[in-house]
């Protein structure tokens, strides 16, 4: 087919008015759905802990905000990754940083005050990673679903970015189950969930975010 | 360029059907050379790549926001089209080694329709201020060599090109390009 005729066939068939789409009320949704669904996993597979207590306790609130301040991140880096040529503002990558120096920070005050080796493996060092990271596989699903209906063009960062979003909103579900309580704990397996859930992020993206 | 091309994505985006038209048309002949140039004169292949990124253009049409520049959101298309294509067939096309960093470039700000509109503006300046500007700004010679070649003194040079960077801003904001 002739270049000419493309254009022509493509006036002829489709020249319907389109509305701009703001990429973050695809991602946003989209995140709040795949973040539902992870809570109705973690309900029937784990449960959740008494929620009144933890709720009076500060180490609930400071794994709830590290989720957070992960998945706003990631947001931020997601958002403009979504578009042709968007690259990721240094908001991102500013917040991500902040919250993992603040937690290790709060770790390393922790461990000053004593406590050994139990402060960092806690009881759950073993499945913790891995469980924030089966919690992430349905947001990262439902976020990569929504940048399909975008158009990325730097997939394997785009990838990365949703990892990052899904690994924290996947922390805040956990959270609701888990009940380590140290910020040595948080600050490595926590952490490392997060990683890897960026990580797999970024080999899946060029994969899986084609179009 | 950037101007005319922005207004007619906007048009298109509103479904104006003549503005899609003379839009993808005007797309195809910049892609064309663009395509050409990094596949080393391969144009059939670069064709193929023309096409799909036309038909991209069109079928992301709702993902360009009006605020932003229209040029870059497109050359993104084609530079991503274009390393897709390479990456499936393996990698094993040939590009010259003098083209590789077009290539790689994740923004050529230069690209296109940018180049005509600063070729367009510098145009509108006095022939010695033009050439002092270039060889500044654009052909990133020292503020000795570009005021020596000018034939002037390195203080008169810095400020006409000063001078000549300020009418530019105002040109520019004038017309809001």
């Amino acid at each position: 087919m002739k270049t000419s005729e493309l254009i022509e066939a493509l006036a002829a068939t489709d020249s319907a008015p389109v509305r701009p789409i703001a990429p973050a009320r695809r991602l946003v949704p989209a995140a709040f759905v795949g973040a539902l669904a992870s809570l109705v996993i973690l309900v029937l597979w784990l449960g959740l802990q008494p929620l009144d207590e933890a709720a009076q306790t500060s180490w609930f609130w400071m794994k709830a905000g590290y989720g957070v301040a992960a998945a706003l991140a990631g947001l931020a880096l997601t958002l403009p990754l979504s578009r042709p040529g968007g690259r990721p503002g240094a908001a991102g990558f500013l917040l991500a940083a902040a919250a993992l120096a603040t937690i290790w920070m709060m770790a390393m005050h922790r461990v000053m005050g004593g406590g050994g080796r139990g402060l960092w493996l806690g009881h759950t060092w073993m499945v913790c990673p891995w469980r924030i990271i089966a919690l992430a596989a349905p947001i990262w699903v439902a976020a990569v679903l929504a940048m399909r209906s975008l158009a990325p063009t730097r997939l394997a960062m785009a990838g990365a970015a949703t990892g990052l979003l899904a690994g924290g909103l996947s922390v805040v579900v956990y959270g609701l189950y888990c009940q380590e309580s140290a910020a040595p704990f948080v600050a490595v397996w926590y952490s490392l969930g997060l990683a890897v859930s960026v990580a797999a992020g970024a080999v899946l993206g060029p994969r899986l975010l084609r179009w | 360029m950037e101007a005319q091309l922005k207004a007619l994505m906007v048009a298109t985006q509103a479904g104006d059907r003549s503005a899609q038209t003379q839009l993808l048309t005007l797309l195809a002949g910049r892609l064309r050379a663009f395509f050409c140039r990094r596949l080393a004169g391969d144009l059939s292949q670069a064709e193929d790549l023309v096409q799909e990124t036309l038909l991209a253009i069109h079928m992301k049409r709702a993902t360009y926001d009006p605020k932003l520049a229209f040029t870059p959101w497109a050359y993104a298309i084609a530079r991503y089209k274009l390393i897709d294509s390479i990456r499936r067939s393996g990698g094993r096309r040939s590009i010259a080694l003098e083209d590789a960093g077009d290539l790689l470039a994740d923004d050529n700000p230069e690209e296109g329709a940018v180049r005509q509109d600063v070729a367009n503006l510098l145009n509108r300046l006095p022939t010695r201020q033009r050439t002092l500007l270039r060889d500044v700004k654009l052909h990133g010679l020292s503020m000795e060599e570009a005021a020596e070649r000018a034939g002037m003194s390195v203080t008169a040079a810095k400020v006409s090109v000063h001078r000549g960077m300020k009418r530019l801003m105002k040109e520019v904001s004038d017309e809001d390009l």
